[in-house]
């Protein structure tokens, strides 16, 4: 990195502050000045220590760091321009490639990046309508079909065959993974020159997966959330546990009281508190999981299954047009939460002689064959868009429901803008039971933690 | 007391704890602006022992509030004590009420608790919040209060303000988010798990029998295990056990019957043990 000025680096660190922001990071001033101040301690030379003194500054959780790297990256970049010399050409690239691969050496293979994006990335040739894509460089380069060639490279130069040689593979996939990373994190650096980093740190930074869309949340990003769905079970189990810890404090417990105040001479100094042990609530939670919405009912069927010890019966039902009870298929899913949706849609009776999503017929057969299911002590969510197909929304069995249920929710993943539009029967579902915008994951762990009964 | 990041990185590994760039950098930064430090982090990648390096490397005290579900101003801060308090009233000495009172609300009715300890004296402290998550949220408020001035007031004995401030660390395994507040007067640090070449020297360093070749092994299939999708991943501290328990039994290599006698060290549930088993090849477990 070229030495800044000092007042390009507080521009730059202003840049950055104000990209986070506007990425959900919440920095206040106090936060900018202790990073002015890490930056005059640590100096400008090692660019990776700054990196860390910014962020243990500017952060305040783990979450925050996917969205801080890449912003780095464009506020304090490892250089300006495209490298030195011309550019490489396609094989010898390939040949470096694969040999840092081998090594596993990451600094070689970011200057390699910076290579590729450089002599494979760039498009168009008309200022405005020009700039270096990470796609096309990667597609390309083919950075995947290295595997072989690396994995030779690594048995050829280690002395002899190795238990943990079975791992290569994956190892050396990893590392591919990683170079495909410096090479958006390369591309996304020469655009910001191009175009203005603060308009690209905005706009080509993926934002935390906790607040990404359901809705629109491709594989990747999927995957991702389900990795979330065990530590965040267990922050809201912590929450739910402290919520029934108020509920029964309370009243004070004479007797136990006074024979604690034996020890301190009869005075009562510690009044101990009467603990109610209220039996656990009942869950049954109905999931829409056509693919319009199998995002979200995914990830919320698999959040309920981690969550089940804080209830005393959890049952799950899953309907397109027709429903059907999956909570055994869910109990048995946890281990394997990637197959889980594939699962239900194969094992379970979901759908009759069409495919898409029937509200109406799907709260009906619950109603008729499964309302035993719910009862005083019973708290129902429905999941779902409320899409109906323009079908009969049959209220009358949503009513039903609701009589019989302590509680009624439903949560749609549909922003509420959308609700009533098209088909949608949401504003009239919403006149019966509490219907909640639920997009992100975010939002969902805000309305478990609100809405869970205790 | 820093002179550098390096020197932070020297001095920690002198006392057996090998910082990574970024554990680094945080230490210095929070001895430098003055600030608490809160360390994030799943179980056993050493944040409780990067509080007591630090402490001994400062060649400071260290005092520990460990918290738990149901810590509590009297475990956290002080306590008057009672128990004696009520035998000095008993033993009724001839004088008047207001000069008992005064004398059972002295320091020597008075027990300190660790956050009181730490902003009490001259002498350097360490003061290790650990697991912090595991408290109530009350307790924040009153970590906070402390936290921001470093001083308490205790109603009978007026304020008590630190006359040197202890270097502070609190660790948290996110069970529970704690507060914006809290997050917001510390300077942040995520342990994650070691990259190999670290985990490496960790493992040489806290088991020096164990064979180099051996220990790289050990951390290939640890990392590998940590790429998979299971309930607990083994953390550094199963490292370190897994790399002991091969020096105990013997093992100058890994192969399948090493391997599956003690996978138990490192995967503590039973459906893990078997997807790893699948993962690795190993036959019937
Ligand atoms: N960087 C390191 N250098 C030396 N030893 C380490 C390092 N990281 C972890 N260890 C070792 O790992 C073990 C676990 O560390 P420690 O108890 O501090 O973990 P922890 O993060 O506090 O875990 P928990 O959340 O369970 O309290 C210790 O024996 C420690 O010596
Ligand atoms: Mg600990």
């Amino acid at each position: 990195m070229t030495a800044p000025s000092a007042g390009a680096v507080s521009d730059r660190l202003t840049g950055l502050v104000a990209a986070l922001r506007a990425h959900g990071v919440r920095i206040g001033t106090g936060e900018t000045v202790d990073a002015a101040q890490a930056v005059a301690a640590l100096g400008l030379a090692d660019r990776e220590l700054l990196r860390e003194g910014l962020a243990a500054t500017l952060l305040h959780g783990t979450g925050q760091r996917q969205v801080f790297d890449p912003v780095f990256d464009l506020y304090f970049p490892r250089g300006v321009g495209g490298p030195d010399g011309e550019s490489a050409d396609r094989e010898d690239l390939r040949e470096r490639l694969a040999s840092a691969l081998a090594s596993g050496d990451q600094a070689l293979m970011a200057g390699l990046a910076a290579e590729a994006v450089d002599g494979l990335g760039g498009y168009g040739a008309s200022p405005g309508s020009d700039g270096w894509s990470s796609y096309q460089t990667l597609d390309r380069l083919r950075p995947q079909t290295l595997l072989a060639r690396v994995r030779d490279d690594i048995r050829a130069r280690s002395g002899g065959p190795e238990f943990a040689d079975r791992l290569l593979d994956d190892e050396i996939r990893r590392r591919i993974e990683v170079f495909r990373g410096l090479v958006a994190a390369e591309a996304r650096r020469r655009v910001a020159e191009r175009r203005g980093r603060d308009e690209i740190a905005r706009r080509a930074v993926a934002p935390t997966a906790d607040r990404v869309d359901f809705l629109f949340a491709g594989k990747a990003q999927l995957a991702e959330l389900r990795r979330t769905v065990q530590p965040l079970a267990r922050k809201l189990a912590t929450r739910l546990a402290a919520r029934r810890r108020r509920a029964a404090r309370g009243s004070i417990d004479l007797r136990r009281t006074l024979r604690g105040s034996l020890s301190t001479g009869g005075v009562p100094m510690r009044p101990v508190l009467r603990r109610r042990r209220p039996a656990r609530p009942e869950l049954v939670l109905l999931c829409d999981v056509s693919g319009s919405v199998s995002g979200f009912s995914d990830f919320t069927m698999l959040l309920v299954q981690a969550l089940h010890d804080q209830f005393s019966k959890v049952r799950v039902f899953a309907f397109v047009n027709r429903i059907d009870e999956v909570t055994g298929l869910l109990v048995h899913g946890a281990a394997d939460p990637e197959g889980l949706g594939a699962r239900i849609r194969a094992e379970a009776t979901l759908t009759g002689w069409h495919g898409s999503s029937d509200y109406g017929v799907a709260l009906g057969e619950f109603a008729e064959r499964h309302e035993n299911a719910v009862g005083p002590r019973t708290t129902v969510f429905v999941l779902g868009d409320a899409r109906t197909n323009m079908s009969d929304p049959n209220l009358p069995a949503l009513r039903h429901i609701a009589e019989r249920a302590r509680r009624t929710y439903w949560l749609n993943p549909e922003q509420r803008s959308q609700w009533g539009t098209g088909d949608s029967a949401a504003p009239a579902y919403a006149g019966l039971v509490d219907m909640h915008e639920c997009r992100t994951a975010r939002q969902l762990g805000t309305l478990v933690t609100r809405l869970l009964p205790v | 007391m820093f002179t550098s990041v390096d020197d932070v990185s020297a001095r920690l590994a002198a006392t057996g704890y090998l910082a990574s760039p970024a554990v680094a950098t945080t230490v210095f930064l929070a001895d430098r602006l003055g600030k608490p430090l809160l360390v994030e982090g799943p179980a056993g990648v050493g944040k409780t022992e990067l509080a007591k390096a630090v402490a001994e490397v400062a060649g400071a005290r260290l005092v520990r509030l460990q918290c738990y579900e149901g810590v509590d101003e009297s475990r956290a801060l002080y306590e008057w004590n009672h128990a004696k308090q009520l035998l000095r009233i008993s033993a009724g000495r001839d004088e008047t009420w207001d000069e008992t009172r005064t004398d059972i609300f002295s320091e020597e009715f008075l027990l300190t608790r660790p956050l009181l300890t730490a902003i009490r004296g001259d002498d350097p402290k360490v003061l290790l919040i650990d697991e912090t998550d595991k408290a109530d949220i009350e307790v924040e408020g009153l970590l906070l209060e402390v936290l921001s001035d470093f001083q308490v007031t205790v109603p009978e004995l007026g304020t008590i303000t630190a006359t040197r401030r202890p270097f502070v660390v609190l660790t948290s395994n996110a069970s529970r988010e704690l507060s914006e507040a809290l997050r917001r007067r510390c300077l942040f640090l995520h342990i994650g798990f070691p990259d190999e070449e670290l985990e490496r020297r960790i493992v040489r360093l806290k088991v020096p029998g164990l064979d180099a070749a051996l220990a790289e092994s050990v951390v290939r299939v640890v990392g590998a295990l940590r790429a998979m999708d299971l309930r607990k991943v083994p953390s550094v501290a199963e490292t370190i056990d897994w790399a002991h328990t091969l020096l105990a039994l013997g093992a100058d290599t890994l192969d399948e019957t090493v391997v599956r006698d003690s996978m138990g060290v490192l995967l503590k549930h039973q459906d893990d043990v078997l997807k790893a088993a699948a993962k690795l090849d190993l036959d019937a477990v």
